[in-house]
Order: C-alpha cells, then structure tokens, then sequence
C-alpha cells in the first residue's frame, strides 16, 4: 500500500477549533479562490474531476456549470447531510473533526455559482453534529468568514449566510428534491425532473445540491490545484475519498485514501480482515442501495465508478458493509428490503407497493413459508419497479433484491429447499414506527 | 380557532422561533425547525400542537398535518428517555440482537414498549449513522457505540434516576 498523507481528515489534533484550523492554512482557499473569477473556480473544479460523493458520482464542476450565470432570482447551495444510506457513516466524520474545512468549501461553491444563502441540511437524529457545525459556523461568524461582514474580512463585494437546516428521520429526505421540499417546509415528496434544481430549485430559484464530503474537496483543489486532484486515485473519479467500513471486520472505521483502491486491500490491509479468519460471503460496496457482490469475486475489484460498473456496481457512497461465510443472506436481504418498504414515500404506486411486496415475499421466505416460484417472483416485482418512479430509491429497493438473487441463486434455492428457518441475529424483523403514518395506504400491508 | 392553552410557548421560544424564521424567505420553510423546538418541549405532536403551530406560523393546519405526518421524530414514545437500537445490516451482523436482548433483560420490555413508569421507551432503528462502532444505540439523540452487555447495563442503571416524565414536562400530552 503507498504512502498517503490525508486531507479531508488530516491527523490534526482539535482540527474542528477555527484557531487551529486556521493554523493549519484554514481559510486561506477561500482568499485565493477570491483572486479566481467564479467562472476560473468552476473551470478548476470540472479540470480536477471530482464527482459527487454523495452517490450518484455527478461530475461536480458540471454541475455547478448549470447554473445560469446572470439571474435576478436569488440562487441557493444545499449541502446534502442526511447521511442515511444503511452502511454510511462518513459525513459525520467531517462534521465533526473538520466542519471549518466544508465552511470554507461553502463559501468557495458559493462565490464560484454567486450563491447568497447556503443550507446545511443535517439528518435529525444528528443532534450532536448539529451542534457541532452551529458550533463552528457561530466562530466563523465571529471572525467574519460569513454573512455580512464577509466584505470587509475579504475586501470584496460578496457575501453569503449559511443556515443550518435539520431533518426529522425520513430518509427519502436525502434525494435531492425531497431534501428541497422539506427545507421548503413541504411535505417531502421528489420532484419530477425536469426541471432540474440549476433551473428551479428552492422555492423555484437556481439551486445546487451537493454532498458534503463533495464540497469538503474543493478547498483542497483550489488549494493543491486541478491537475494535483486529478492526479490523485482512479483516472475516471479522482480524488481522495472517505471509505466506511463496516460489519465483519476486525478494524471497521472511515478511511481515507484515493479512489480506486483494491477492495481486497482495504478490507484485509486497512480494515484488518475477517474476524475469525473467515472467508467472505457478501460485500456490499456502496452503502445498502448498491448490488451487493460476492465475496468469491471480489480480486481484482477497484473502488471507483468504473471497475465497479465492470463487475455490475456501483460505488454509491463508498461504504463497505463486509459480511461473512456465516451470514444468513435472507435475513440480510429481508431486513435491506424492509427498510425500503418503511422509508418509500408512497407517491408512485410501484415503489409504494413493490417494496412492500418484495418485503413480504422475503418475510415469508424467511418464515419458512415461501414456495419455490417466490424469487422469481421477487425478480419480477423488483424489475417492475426499476425504472417505473419518480426517484432513485426505485432501483435503490430493486436492486439488491435482483441482484442478490442473481448472484447467490443456488444458496437462496437450497434455503427454500431446507425450509429453513436460521435464528436471525437481530431478532424477528418487524415493521417499525412511523412507516404508518407516512403510508396510509391499507393495500400496503396486505399479503401479496 | 383557538390556541390551547395547555402548550403556549414561553417568550424564550417565541424569540427562537422568529430566530428561525428569519433564515428562510417564507414562514412555511421555519415549520420543521418549529416542530423540532415543540417537541423539545412538549413530546409527541398532536392535534392541538398542529393548529398552534399553524397559527404559529400564518398556516393551515392541514400545510403543517401533511409534514407531521411524515416525520418519525415527531412521533416519539412520550417517555423520560427514548432508546432507539439500529437493527439495520450493519449493527445486524454485529450483535443488535444482543443489544435487544440485552434491554429486554434489565428494562422487561421489547421494541415498541414503555416501561410502565414511563421512563423508558425501546424502539428499532433504522441505520443511524454508526455502522462502523455497531452496535449502538441512541438515547434522546445521544449515541452510545460499540455496545457490550456490561455498558447497556451501566448505561441504565445511570438513567434510571431520572424524574418520570410528568415531572419532567414531558407527560402532560
Ligand atoms: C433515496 C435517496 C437517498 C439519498 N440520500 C442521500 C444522502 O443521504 N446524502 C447525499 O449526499 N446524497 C443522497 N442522495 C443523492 C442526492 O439525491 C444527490 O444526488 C446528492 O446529494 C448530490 O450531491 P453530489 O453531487 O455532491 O454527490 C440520495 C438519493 C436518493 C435517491
Ligand atoms: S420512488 Fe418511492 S420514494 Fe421515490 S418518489 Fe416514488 S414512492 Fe417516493
Ligand atoms: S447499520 Fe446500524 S448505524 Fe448503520
């Protein structure tokens, strides 16, 4: 393994207090990124080739392209921290060691795209990290890194707010245009696209949504430089990146290194191996959305958006979730289909009723009860939905029932076979508060 | 229509709310922060909260029905502490079973149960962000990681003294 120095979570000491962030060259980006034009900023970020962290793996600089220049409308950045892919747990890391760093990468996005008011949009649950940025964001206030007194602190004539907005638990809200419609204090269904959020965003103004681990690089490329970044990892998708490893391993933590690591060696090297030395069953390796991969297949395999796609991947948002020989793949794939089922929406039908079906032919599997048609029938339920809703987390429910079915059919037909009923390791999954609020559709809870 | 009298908020909430308000370009968009701020304060939303804080805010109270609705947090057990266990993949293969297990012996309750003094309430999960200090739990919105038996229990035990929730504020929904 090379040599890496980090710099998204350098091993610094106290990072997230402003003095100490500014000891280390804090808020000096934002100084040169003032001495760029926007349009040289933007030109900077599309040359570096950093894509989006937050799933999709958008080209960044592209995105902020879109939006329109000259405009009297006021424009908005809503930086993405719901953080609630099952299996991702890397977000937090920089909110709370180094919240000044995604401050600084705010007002640089900002004053690339002439952005006023900027929203953090932070998961409810992350009450402590909430804290922590209010925290952060009140010192840089303080120091008159932002809001007003920005004019004088840098002698320019821009300036830009940035809110904290919370979430309430409901994952859907980290899609990008339910995310707007619940700072819009709506109830938060997608949007259809188009429009896209560049033409009408919040409240129908130009808008930029990106990840936080997205807008934490951009200091560092305007501090190291495009062709520096772009150096850095898988020629396709550079960078550094943040890789959450969880489940059977002996080290589970977020790492940082470039793009395009072997996922052998961060799951042996960096995360120390299996527990017991087992072999691998599973790994999924992009957070709950991705189609898994077995463990049988995994040499060779880069974490980076191509070599993931050569395998039938993807690298969502870089977390590893490893799973052992002795793992109960039913009980994994009924619980990862139960949470689709309890944070769908509810407003396209195939999404509403697909994902409860899938979660009650996989209940029924794992009682015992299923018959030997029921994974065609998952395939066929899951290929319904794919591509048939108004958001992602259609194919983010379908997939890893498809393709964990693709993938580990003879193991899934035998345990159907058998019968058998394995003691699940998190007790009997059961449907989980909140579900019948948001989906009071009676339909819903009905055997297929 | 009028506004209960049993949830007012004092002047000090009142201020944090026009301190909310005052980042967002329409009263609707302050609605969430709101909600987060009577919860705090009150527990669990209700029909009662929902008109006042339509009222609140210059809304109706189906524009505020149709995000509480929505939201888990603001359907939270009306109990003293709300324990929340990640029952998803990751904490799954790393013992939430146990943590379930291990609640049910020190509290006699299972998921989506109170304690009968109201002071604690035990519900599941969804992935909560500690995938890689699994398995863990949440308290009020306070993590507790890398969960052992011996820690669940020592973590009980330091709530227990708690007041139930009636004296705290809590119960009077
Ligand atoms: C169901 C669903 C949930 C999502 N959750 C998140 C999330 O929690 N955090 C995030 O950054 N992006 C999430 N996304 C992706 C966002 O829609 C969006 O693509 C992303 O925030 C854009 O940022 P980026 O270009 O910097 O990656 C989610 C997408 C879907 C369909
Ligand atoms: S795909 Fe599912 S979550 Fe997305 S809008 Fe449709 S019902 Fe809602
Ligand atoms: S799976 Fe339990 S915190 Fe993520």
């Amino acid at each position: 393994m090379e040599r890496y120095e980090p710099v998204l979570l350098p091993a610094v000491e106290n990072l997230h207090r402003i003095d100490i962030y500014e000891a280390h060259g804090g808020y000096e980006r934002i100084r040169k990124a003032f001495t760029m034009s926007p349009a040289k900023v933007i030109a900077e970020v599309k040359a570096s080739g950093l894509r989006g962290r937050g799933g999709a793996a958008f080209p960044t600089g592209l995105k902020w392209s879109f939006m329109p220049a000259e405009t009297d409308r006021p424009k908005y950045l809503c930086v993405n921290a719901d953080e609630s892919e099952p299996g991702s747990f890397k977000d937090r890391q920089i909110l709370e060691r180094n919240p000044h760093l995604l401050i600084e990468g705010i007002l640089i996005a900002g004053w690339a795209m002439g952005i006023g008011t900027a929203y953090i949009y932070i998961r409810g649950e992350y009450e402590s990290w909430a804290r922590m940025v209010e925290r952060a964001l009140a010192e840089a206030h303080e120091r008159g890194y932002i809001g007003a007194r920005m004019r004088e602190t840098f002698g320019t004539d821009y300036a830009i707010d940035i809110h904290v907005h919370r979430g309430a638990g409901a994952y859907i809200c980290g899609e990008e245009s339910s995310l707007m419609n619940s700072i819009e204090g709506l109830r938060p269904y997608p949007r259809i696209k188009p429009p896209f959020p560049a033409q009408r965003g919040l409240w129908g103004c130009p808008t930029t949504i990106n990840n936080v681990e997205t807008i934490a690089n951009v200091p560092v490329i305007i501090e190291r430089g495009a062709a520096w970044y772009a150096s850095v990892g898988a020629e396709k998708q550079p960078g550094p990146i943040l890789y959450g490893i969880s489940g059977h391993v002996n080290r589970p933590g977020v790492y940082e290194f470039p793009t395009g690591m072997l996922l052998t060696e961060l799951i042996y090297d960096v995360a120390g191996g299996v527990p017991g030395g087992k072999c691998i069953k599973m790994v999924i390796p992009g957070g709950t959305s991705m189609p898994p991969l077995r463990g049988d297949r995994i040499e060779g395999v880069r974490m980076d958006v191509e070599s993931l796609k050569a395998v039938g991947c993807g690298i969502g948002t870089a977390s590893l979730i490893v799973m052992d020989e002795d793992t109960d793949l039913l009980d994994v794939l009924t619980r990862i289909a139960s949470f689709y089922w309890n944070e769908s929406c509810g407003q396209c039908t195939p999404c509403r009723e697909g994902t409860g079906w899938m979660f009650k032919i996989l209940q029924r599997l794992q009682g015992g009860d299923g018959g030997p048609g029921d994974l065609d029938l998952l395939v066929s339920v899951a290929g319904n939905i794919e591509g048939n809703t108004v958001c992602a987390l259609g194919e983010a429910a379908a997939w890893p029932v498809k393709y964990t079915i693709e993938r580990f059919r003879s193991e899934l037909e035998e345990h159907v076979r058998r019968h058998a009923t394995k003691r699940s390791t998190g007790g009997p999954i059961r449907t989980l508060a909140g579900s019948e609020t948001r989906i009071p559709i009676s339909s819903q809870r009905e055997n297929p | 229509m009028t506004v209960s009298n049993e949830t007012v908020f004092t002047p000090e909430d009142l201020a944090a709310v026009e301190e909310i308000r005052k980042r967002y370009p329409t009263a609707q968009a302050a609605l969430m922060g709101v909600l987060h701020l009577y919860t705090r304060r009150f527990g669990p939303i209700t029909e009662k909260a929902i008109r006042h804080v339509a009222e609140l805010l210059g809304l109706t109270p189906e524009d505020v029905l149709s995000v509480v609705t929505f939201y888990e947090m603001y359907h939270r057990p009306p109990a003293r502490w709300n324990i929340l266990v990640c029952t998803n993949v990751s904490c799954r293969l790393c013992g939430a079973g146990m943590v379930l297990e291990t609640l049910r012996d020190v509290l006699g309750i299972g998921p989506g149960e109170t304690t009968p003094d109201g002071l604690f309430a035990v519900q599941e999960a969804e992935c909560l962000g500690s995938c890689g200090t699994a398995p863990m739990l949440s308290v009020n919105e306070e993590y507790h990681e890398r969960l052992t038996p011996d820690a669940i229990r020592a973590l009980i035990e330091r709530l227990k003294p708690a007041s139930p929730p009636d004296a705290w504020g809590g119960g009077s929904r």
